[in-house]
């Protein structure tokens, strides 16, 4: 099943730490956004492999926005 | 030829011989602040000028204090008028998005909660001897909001100046410690996990230029002492959400905001002369500012354990704690606390909301003290 992340906070993507095809657990840290002048960790919301990562480093998110999409793991 | 050497070099002396404990102890208390804004980053901005102040004022013979000495001439014209204080106003409001606060007008109430502790402080203070004006004070620092502990105690308690802003501004910047415990054992770990979804609601331009002159001139006519206080954050966020005065929002938020801080924090560090500060009075001052932040967490997040409650879950107790105005340190902990508990919890832009509403708050309670004050005939 496909998850998709979508950006809890709006803010700007300092860093994406996860690439297409890595593997995550649930909780892992998988980017860090900037909001409000802290730097804010955000978690991977299942366990599986990534697939899709919409997120690119210095853009400005709203809250919503789709950040990456994970293929869940049976 | 040999006196006149002699006298000369007692001359270069004479400043040791004048050099008595209490400066030395100051002169230590100032390297101290020194310590804590280069190395610890605690608000390094106020605490280095107001270490380097204290150790210019406590340097005997200088007289850097007394009148024409160059302190002397900045604390007169700036702190004595109120102007800096009410400068930094107008910059912090020019830097304030309060539009978390209008999305979700119920973080105006734990913006009120977190200021219950100055008054509850003020009751301590009045009940151990300090008079009326003093009281109010030392209250104050429970805003734990600086210029506005600066302004009050200025006008009202000038003695107490160097002990009430040393207190507000090492309390602000030791939020991250003092508030975590509070949070925790104030509420249960059911409360503590319950996330809060970031909205996505949009306030529009109209509204957000509505609310600083509507503020103003409600609060205004309510609490006219405190109207010097909130017309300048309102004044301030006026020019910056209008849009159309761009240069002076940037002015007041970047220059004037820097001029006046260092101008401020060197004033503030010239009123601790070893002579005035080292008295049992500071001790006590410090101490009750201390409870005041400690009263100010625990009733807002008592209220927010309320609105937990009413609004039947939906609404994470632990933000209460960003109600004092603390900005925008107490937001950070309250998302940092709230992550502890539920990585996929952002509490944040919830926090924002009740911090910014904290910010409102502690000057509205400035001013209404103020004001009951003036109604009572006391000032």
């Amino acid at each position: 099943m496909k998850i998709e992340l979508t950006s809890p906070i709006p803010g700007k993507i300092m860093k994406v730490l996860v690439g297409v095809g890595d593997a995550v657990n649930e909780d892992d840290e998988v980017m860090k956004i900037e909001s409000m002048k802290m730097e804010n960790p955000i978690y991977a919301p299942a366990t599986g492999t990534i697939i899709a990562v919409c997120a690119k480093e210095n853009n400005e998110v709203e809250v919503d926005d789709l950040l990456l999409v994970i293929e869940e793991a049976c | 030829m040999l006196e006149a050497f002699a006298n000369g070099f007692s001359g270069l002396l004479a400043g040791f011989s004048h050099l008595q404990l209490t400066n030395v102890v100051m002169i230590v208390v100032g390297c101290t602040l020194l310590y804590l804004g280069i190395k610890k980053d605690f608000e390094p901005l106020l605490l280095v000028p107001i270490g380097f102040g204290c150790i210019l004022v406590n340097i005997p013979l200088a007289d850097l204090m007394e009148p024409h000495g160059f302190l002397r001439t900045i604390y007169d014209a700036g702190i004595m008028t109120e102007l800096f204080p009410l400068l930094i106003f107008v910059g912090i409001g020019a830097m304030t998005d309060f539009s978390p606060v209008l999305e979700n007008p119920v973080t105006l109430l734990l913006g009120a909660a977190g200021q219950f502790g100055i008054f509850l402080t003020l009751g301590l203070a009045l009940a151990l001897g300090f008079n009326e004006m003093d009281s109010v004070a030392i209250g104050v620092i429970g805003a734990c909001d600086g210029p506005t502990a600066i302004y009050v105690t200025s006008q009202y308690a000038p003695h107490l100046l160097g002990a009430v802003s040393v207190a507000a501004y090492s309390y602000m910047s030791l939020v991250p410690i003092i508030q975590p415990p509070i949070m925790r054992a104030l509420t249960t770990e059911k409360e503590r996990i319950v996330v809060m979804k970031a909205t996505r609601k949009s306030v529009s331009r109209t509204t957000r230029i509505l609310f600083p002159v509507i503020i103003t001139i409600i609060g205004g006519i309510i609490a006219p002492k405190g109207l010097p206080l909130l017309g300048t954050i309102m004044l301030g966020n006026l020019m910056r959400e209008c849009g159309t005065v761009e240069r002076l929002t940037k002015a007041s938020a970047n220059e004037i905001a820097n001029v006046v801080t260092l101008l401020l924090g060197i004033s503030i560090g010239a009123t601790m002369d070893g002579k005035i500060f080292l008295q049992t009075q500071t001790l006590i001052v410090l101490a009750l500012g201390f409870i005041a932040i400690c009263l100010d967490t625990a009733c807002g997040v008592l209220l927010g354990k309320v609105l937990y409650v009413t609004t039947k879950g939906k609404i994470n107790p632990l933000i209460g704690a960003a109600g004092i105005s603390a900005f925008p340190m107490s937001a950070r902990v309250v998302m940092k606390e709230g992550q502890k508990y539920n990585k996929k919890n952002y509490l944040l832009m919830h926090a924002m909301g009740a911090n910014a509403a904290g910010q409102i708050g502690s000057v509205i309670a400035a001013a209404v003290m103020l004001s009951v004050l003036k109604g009572m005939g006391i000032i």
